[in-house]
């Protein structure tokens, strides 16, 4: 059952991403040309409605589908790893204009060479996997 | 019904990401996609070798169902749900990309230069792909996270790291969108 739900929320994220053009390669290269309010708008209202979900669940008792308490975990702190894996990723995002989840997206709506983008992308978290002692955290 | 078919605006877009978290949250799960990367080098045994993927991937199966499911959505969305997916840009930013050969620039969903069928034959555009993928993967677990788990889940949260990612998410793509990206394509 559990199953069925995560893939039903996994097919609305797919759609949302396809839809509002969240998943092109050229409305992320114009975000960061500045050029248009289209892709602010998307994390800007999803941020908002986010904002408020994620601290109503925190200041209520809301119980979860299943009913248990819910616990939003804290992010990891350490200045460094954020920033400079921050900045890696911006690279990689304005250079391929795909994130994790719209490398899925791509990949179902029949742009196929997003395969060779999904291999790397798992080879560079293995990589990172396998020198994070040696980076600076 | 037409509406379907068209391009989805921002104030659709942005609503329906944050009811995907909330989703997510209800089923006592977080929204973050690129910790599926991690659970895939650890279900092909990266785990034997290597500590950070030395743990139970099987409880992490369930965030691989909901991006199997973003596959499906994606191909439901292209096929079934748009007459054209043209996406529609600033003037300026198409007589930009023309420039650097970018020729379908405000009439295509995305390049065929690079997502196209030439680009399993074409070297450079091979080593874009597999160049900009590396550094979103490397990056994305790096940063601990991605636009989901940083720029939607961790400001939501209201969390100090995620702010920082961010900073460095846009400071990453400034500079390659303003000063790399020319000499590459």
């Amino acid at each position: 059952m559990k199953t069925i739900l995560y893939f039903f929320i996994g097919i609305l994220f797919g759609i949302t991403l396809f839809k509002s053009e969240a998943a092109s390669w050229f409305r992320i290269y114009e975000m960061f040309q500045f050029k248009s309010f289209h892709m602010y708008g998307i994390i800007g209202s999803a941020l908002c409605f986010g904002i408020i979900i994620t601290q109503s669940i925190k200041r209520t008792k809301i119980k979860s589908f299943f009913g248990q308490p819910l616990v939003i975990k804290d992010k990891e702190k350490s200045v460094k790893s954020n920033l400079y894996g921050g900045v890696f990723f911006g690279l990689g995002w304005a250079l391929v204009g795909a994130c994790p989840g719209p490398i899925f997206v791509l990949l179902g709506a029949g742009y196929f060479p997003i395969l060779v983008l999904l291999f790397f992308a798992t080879l560079g978290t293995y990589v990172y996997g396998k020198i994070k002692d040696r980076l600076p955290h | 019904m037409n509406w379907i078919f068209e391009p989805w605006p921002w104030y659709i877009g942005g609503p329906l990401i944050a009811l995907v978290m909330l989703l997510l949250l209800l089923s006592e799960k977080k929204f973050g996609m690129s910790s599926n990367l991690r659970t895939i080098c650890a279900a092909l045994g990266a785990g034997k070798s290597t500590p950070f993927f030395d743990y139970n991937w099987k409880d992490q199966q369930w965030n691989l169902v909901v991006i199997t499911g973003a596959l499906v959505g994606g191909f439901i969305a292209a096929n079934y749900m748009s007459n054209q997916a043209i996406v529609t840009l600033h003037p300026d930013v198409v007589s930009q990309l023309h420039g650097m050969g970018i020729q379908d620039a405000g009439k295509a969903y995305m390049p065929e230069k690079l997502f196209g069928d030439t680009s399993w034959t074409d070297g450079k555009v091979l080593s874009i792909l597999a160049l900009g993928g590396f550094l979103v993967g490397f990056g994305a677990r790096y940063a601990g996270g991605c636009t989901s788990g940083h720029a939607i889940s961790g400001l939501s949260n209201l969390q100090l790291p995620s702010a920082i990612a961010v900073v460095g998410f846009f400071v990453g793509g400034i500079i390659m969108n303003h000063f790399l990206i020319q000499f590459l394509l």
